[in-house]
């Protein structure tokens, strides 16, 4: 039986939906913006890290949710799963750093870390699924 | 760890849903405690003991 989102899961929900909207507006402002040569110097710095503001925002929103969580057996689940995603995450960047620096593999931009943490992330949903018998 | 929530729930024809809106958790927590998937904290077992009005020993033993 599905069990309804817990408050605190509701306004992460909210934070998460927003933050995700601010990083597509401002992603593609900064392709953009860089396609079309609009920046340059300091400027450039400042819109070429705008689209990671709202990604460490999902970051800093899954922490107060768990800050926010007032039932300790979600809480737990919660803390299960971002230690799932921060260990599959971690586990892969190191794998790969070491490949790549014997020139096995290809350079890969650091941002995919945070993509590779998001997948981690719904996958330690999965497990905890399979494992509690119950999503987080 | 064992307990018997769920004999103590099914004397007063209470739902998973009942117990956990009387205890302010989801009903998930309710089947993670009586399933044994999950110990809960003392101030949890407290607030479990209180509703149910006996010792925590009467309700949680160590299995």
């Amino acid at each position: 039986m599905a069990c309804p989102a817990s408050p605190a899961k509701r306004r992460y929900n909210r934070r998460t939906i927003k933050l995700s909207l601010i990083y597509a507006v401002l992603l593609i402002a900064a392709v953009w913006l860089f396609k079309h040569q609009q920046v340059t110097g300091p400027l450039a710095w400042i819109v070429a890290v705008l689209p990671a503001l709202p990604i460490i925002g999902i970051f800093a929103a899954i922490g107060v949710y768990i800050v926010d969580e007032n039932d300790e057996y979600l809480r737990m689940l919660l803390v299960r799963q971002t230690l799932y995603a921060s260990g599959i995450t971690l586990s892969i960047a190191t794998v790969w750093g070491f490949l790549e620096s014997f020139g096995m593999v290809g350079h890969v931009e650091a941002y995919h870390a945070a993509i590779l943490w998001f997948a981690s992330f719904g996958t330690g949903s999965i497990i905890n699924r399979v494992t509690e018998g119950t999503w987080s | 760890m064992n307990n018997r929530l769920k004999v103590l729930r099914a004397e007063r024809n209470w739902s998973q849903a009942d117990l956990a809106e009387r205890l302010d958790v989801s009903r998930q927590s309710v089947n993670a405690i009586e399933t044994g998937k999950y110990d809960p904290s003392l101030p949890l077992a407290f607030r479990i003991a209180t509703l149910f009005e006996l010792p925590i020993e009467a309700i949680f033993s160590v299995g």
